[in-house]
């Protein structure tokens, strides 16, 4: 186990990138913890699958620094690095057996039989492949096979780190939980750096403590689950995470605060002072449907009409015109909405959130 | 103009496909089949197309009987799960295809391929090959091809499951809003119970080659016929309890129980199932008549703006559903509320013999 | 609820059926025919039985010839296999090179058989080929059309020449087929590139090496005209080989009842072996 650290490290496909658009993952620092389990998560091109790559060893990035422990490993071998990878396709050694199968990292290490044995028992016994030991690995199912892989990283007591990209791909929808759940007691029994790359919100935030938000090359942000979704530091986190995403509504800056339209929304004293010093006209307001309030007409309400009603049988999406801007509002399924009436919305401050140059501007307090 | 199927059966090396499907479909109407992988909708829209023949049963179309009649004739369009393009054709060429076939004139082929490109909003892609272009891209082109030549029923096959969630997100309220207007007969297969909600319409819920129910989405959803129909169309499947009804009260395993309230008053002693939507499960009170139980944490779920927890309490197994993001350490101990005004009822048949009372919603 | 047979379907089948017996059956058939007659002319024939089998059988010429071309085939798949195998390793994966690799194993399929056997009788003359000599000038002494072993040696690197682009090539196209995820797995469990070839390149070559191992194994059972044209069958009959024993038969002496029971054990041997080949191989992995 060991503190995986990155250092100005970018990477271009390119040999001579020219700009930024060049490059895969754009210059970044960042640092995973011992014994962490973190995500990788963002839309497909975002750049994960290349940080994986890189953290492996598959890949050597084109600039910067790899630290294993402080020591760098960017000329070491995945070998070397003694990094456990789990692909996105089930990737099993089909004439061998399921035991042989998970033994197979082990003999290449040259561990002793007994250890194997004794080894590949108790990984079989926490992924549930006891029955299948002797079975070849080509007459498995899908999950099956793909749970070889997951045990083929985890037998091995020396890694650094399992690395995960897009593991349940291929599983069944009725099974997926399971597997998740399987991952996740596993990390608490083996404290193991884990970091498990997918574009799925739903994987990443129940597999992760930590989650690093990908776009474009980059990490917008890195944080929990929670903050995620209470408060993204930047418009695409908003965006990508939650079902729909976060309303963002472009604003100019007015007296008391900004102003959307017609209509002015004030500012906290803290914002007001941030919001000041910033050079830039490219501001957005954001607040997720979930915190979008239908109340009682009254102060700091403004009028929406109506435009279309989802049910979603445990909740409604209801889409509201605000000042020629489409907004989602998630409501209760208990409510009564119907399209064409009008409803009078208020924006707690608590959940408004700004941006500048698609940044998250935070009060400072 | 309606498309309706007689008695349709089709089995393969003696395995039953489609057992039995009596369905009718209406001109302007979305439809979606819902099941498991395996649960016949590939095989029940392929029998639709005129891809394959039932073995028992007909297909009429508009009451006149085209059973036999191969797909070139019945003016079908199918979308796919993989990005089925032809690569050596540019997207304009592409979407072009089918009209080119139908030996349509110049000036018209132009104008509905630049029409359909807009409205799937591919018209800036128009000029570029299929390999250059993302998931999403792709499967916008395929869908523009099925769509540019007015068919009378378009078929789609899973075909959102190959995209990033939020693409999903974005095509399906995009295919809402394309169908509202169009007159032909769109029927989507599907194996998410949320996807089917999301896209409205009439909802097909499919078992084994059987159809379980059959409906507007809103009254399949609030109404399950049975259990099966219950765990198909709910995400997470909805949980059940075994439990007995006696002497004014309603007792279930782990020596769990509750008077019975004034809705379930009529339900006759005996054994029942009762379900309860993860939704409807709460860590706080939501009434006086909660169902009040001691559970231990499995795992918390996250999807971005909701958290699912799964918890049990020896044999009692459950789910529930948690607006908001929470975290919680499996073996951590919580209190269940169950409000019993939410419980379905199902009887030993598994068939529903008693719905929560209608709180609101259904719309569609 | 019963399906409805039609045997209408089966109409269908027949153009390819009578396309069939014109191929295969029809000749097939009249080779039986002779097999099982002696026939001197049109209308005079008299049934045998299977006297020409018995003859053929206990024929040593025949014998001989049919062990000289089991030790060839034997010695083609042992040598061309690994060979081709090992051809299809070294090759690079792509780009300009590869393009380059592929041009130069295809060229000496591209000839045609007898030119393949004029080639090398020049080629491996003691006096002008460049082969021949050059082995003379290093000091061996070799000389094809006078030593049984040169030929037999000679007749081997023909074929080992001709025909291991065909196996390397197949395998190369097998190669190429397998995801580079596995060579990155395979990387990460620390695996020697023998592990990699034993565990992942050789078991998802099989397909293609059944093809292989069948087309070599056919066609060098069959061999005829390379050797022919390279050394007629000699010295003595050292490298003639059972197609040629048979064209003898046949065309030379005129022995039409004899060749013809001949064939048809021919054949069976091709079909016999070729069987076993394929069960063998497809089967080696199967669960027990």
């Amino acid at each position: 186990m060991a503190e995986i650290s990155l250092t100005a490290m970018a990477h271009s496909y390119e040999r001579h990138p020219s700009g930024p658009e060049d490059y895969a993952i754009r210059q970044l620092d960042h640092v995973w913890h011992k014994g962490g389990a973190y995500a990788l998560l963002g839309p497909s091109g975002c750049g994960k699958s290349t940080m994986l790559n890189i953290i492996s060893g598959l890949l050597a990035p084109s600039e910067g620094e790899v630290r294993f422990d402080g020591k760098r490993v960017n000329e070491l071998s995945p070998r070397d690095r003694n990094i456990a990878q789990v692909f996105q396709f089930p990737v099993v050694y089909d004439s061998m057996t399921v035991f042989d199968n998970l033994a197979f990292p082990l003999r290449n290490s040259k561990v002793p039989k007994d250890r194997i044995r004794e080894r590949v028992e108790e990984i079989a016994g926490v992924l549930e492949l006891e029955s299948l030991l002797k079975r070849k690995a080509r007459n498995l199912t899908a999950d099956e096979k793909q749970k070889v892989s997951m045990g083929r990283g985890l037998v091995r007591e020396d890694v650094t780190a399992i690395l995960f990209d897009e593991p349940l791909t291929v599983i069944d929808p009725q099974l997926k939980w399971k597997l998740r759940r399987k991952l996740k007691q596993i990390h608490e029994q083996f404290d193991i750096t884990m970091i498990y790359v997918t574009h799925d919100q739903l994987e990443a935030s129940t597999f992760a403590d930590k989650i690093a938000v990908m776009y474009e090359g980059r990490i917008v942000q890195f944080g929990t689950p929670t903050e995620l979704f209470e408060n993204p530091n930047h418009t695409f986190v908003g965006f990508f995470i939650g079902s729909p995403g976060m309303n963002l509504l472009p604003v100019t800056r007015s007296g008391d605060g900004v102003c959307f339209g017609g209509l002015d929304i004030p500012l906290s004293d803290d914002l007001r002072q941030r919001l000041a010093d910033l050079q830039t006209d490219n501001l957005k307001l954001g607040i997720r449907p979930e915190f979008v309030e239908a109340s009682e007409p009254g102060e700091g309400t403004h009028l929406a009409a109506v435009e279309d009603v989802e049910d979603l049988g445990t909740y409604q999406i209801v889409t509201a015109r605000l000042e020629g801007q489409l907004l989602k509002i998630r409501v209760s399924e208990d409510a009564r909405v119907d399209r064409g009436q009008t409803l009078h919305l208020h924006f707690p401050t608590r959940w408004l959130k700004l941006y500048a140059d698609e940044y998250l501007v935070e009060a400072t307090s | 103009m309606s498309l309706q199927l007689e008695n349709i059966s089709r089995a393969v090396d003696g395995v039953d496909y489609i057992r039995d499907a009596n369905l009718t479909f209406e001109a302007g109407s979305f439809n979606v089949l819902l099941g498991r992988t395996l649960a016949g909708k590939t095989s029940l829209m392929r029998l639709m197309a005129g891809l394959d023949r039932p073995d028992t049963g007909r297909i009429l179309y508009n009451g006149k009987d085209v059973t036999g009649q191969s797909v070139q004739k019945r003016n079908v369009s199918m979308i796919y799960q993989q990005f089925i393009n032809y690569p050596n054709l540019s997207v304009y060429e592409n979407i072009a295809s089918p009209l080119r076939l139908a030996r349509m004139d110049k000036a018209e082929i132009d104008r509905r391929v630049r029409e359909t490109a807009a409205m799937l909003r591919i018209d800036n892609l128009l000029a570029r090959y299929p390999l250059e272009l993302s998931g999403g891209q792709q499967q916008r082109t395929a869908m523009a091809r099925a769509l540019v030549k007015d068919a009378t029923l378009i078929l789609f096959d899973e075909p959102l499951v190959n995209l990033d969630y939020k693409l999903r997100e974005e095509l399906r309220s995009e295919l809402r809003q394309l169908f509202r207007e169009r007159q032909c007969i769109a029927v989507y297969a599907t194996t998410e119970a949320n996807e089917a909600l999301a896209l409205g319409g009439t909802t097909t819920l499919l078992h084994e080659g059987q159809v379980i129910q059959n409906g507007p989405v809103a009254e399949v959803y609030r109404r399950p016929v049975n259990t099966l129909a219950a765990e198909l169309f709910s995400e997470p499947p909805m949980n059940l309890m075994p439990g007995r009804v006696s002497q004014r009260t309603v007792s279930f395993d782990e020596g769990i129980g509750h008077s019975l309230t004034r809705e379930l008053e009529s339900l006759p002693e005996g054994d029942y199932l009762f379900g309860v939507r993860p939704s409807h499960v709460g860590l706080a009170p939501a009434s006086d008549d909660d169902l009040v139980m001691e559970m231990d944490v499995e795992l918390g779920e996250i999807s971005g703006s909701e958290t699912f927890l799964h918890v049990r309490n020896r044999s009692l197994e459950m789910v529930l559903q948690e607006l908001g993001v929470h975290s919680h350490h499996p073996g951590d101990s919580v209190q269940v509320y169950l409000p019993m005004n939410r419980l379905f009822v199902f009887d030993q048949q598994r068939a529903l013999v008693h719905t929560p009372a209608d709180t609101g919603g259904a719309h569609g | 609820m019963s399906k409805v047979p039609d045997n209408r379907a089966w109409w269908l089948v027949l153009p390819v059926l009578l396309l069939v017996a014109f191929s295969a059956l029809v000749p097939l058939m009249t080779v039986v025919n002779y097999s099982v007659q002696d026939i001197f002319g049109p209308g005079n024939a008299y049934y045998v039985g299977t006297e020409w089998f018995r003859d053929v059988l206990r024929d040593q010429r025949l014998q001989e010839s049919l062990l000289r071309q089991f030790g060839f085939s034997a010695a083609v798949l042992a040598i061309e296999i690994p060979l081709g195998i090992a051809v299809a390793l070294m090759m690079p994966k792509g780009g300009i090179r590869a393009s380059l690799c592929l041009i130069l194993l295809a060229i000496p399929l591209l000839i045609p058989w007898n030119v393949v056997g004029t080639i090398w009788q020049i080629f491996a003359r003691g006096d002008i080929g460049l082969f021949g000599w050059g082995l003379n000038e290093l000091g061996f002494s070799y000389n094809y059309t006078g030593d049984p072993v040169a030929a037999w040696f000679t007749v081997l690197l023909m074929d080992v020449w001709h025909w291991t682009p065909l196996v390397a090539l197949l395998c190369y196209s097998g190669l190429r087929a397998i995801p580079e995820a596995f060579y990155q797995a395979a990387e990460i469990d620390r695996a020697s590139r023998w592990a990699v070839f034993r565990y992942i390149q050789l078991p998802r070559l099989r397909n293609v090496l059944v093809i292989a191992v069948l087309l070599r194994f056919m066609d060098s059972f069959m061999i005829y005209t390379e050797p022919f044209v390279l050394t007629g069958g000699g010295p003595g009959s050292s490298t003639t080989f059972l197609s040629q024993t048979l064209t003898t038969m046949a065309v030379g002496q005129f022995d039409l009842g004899r060749a013809a029971a001949f064939s048809l054990v021919y054949f069976l041997i091709v079909l016999l072996v070729s069987w076993l080949f394929f069960t063998a191989i497809t089967h080696m992995d199967k669960e027990r």
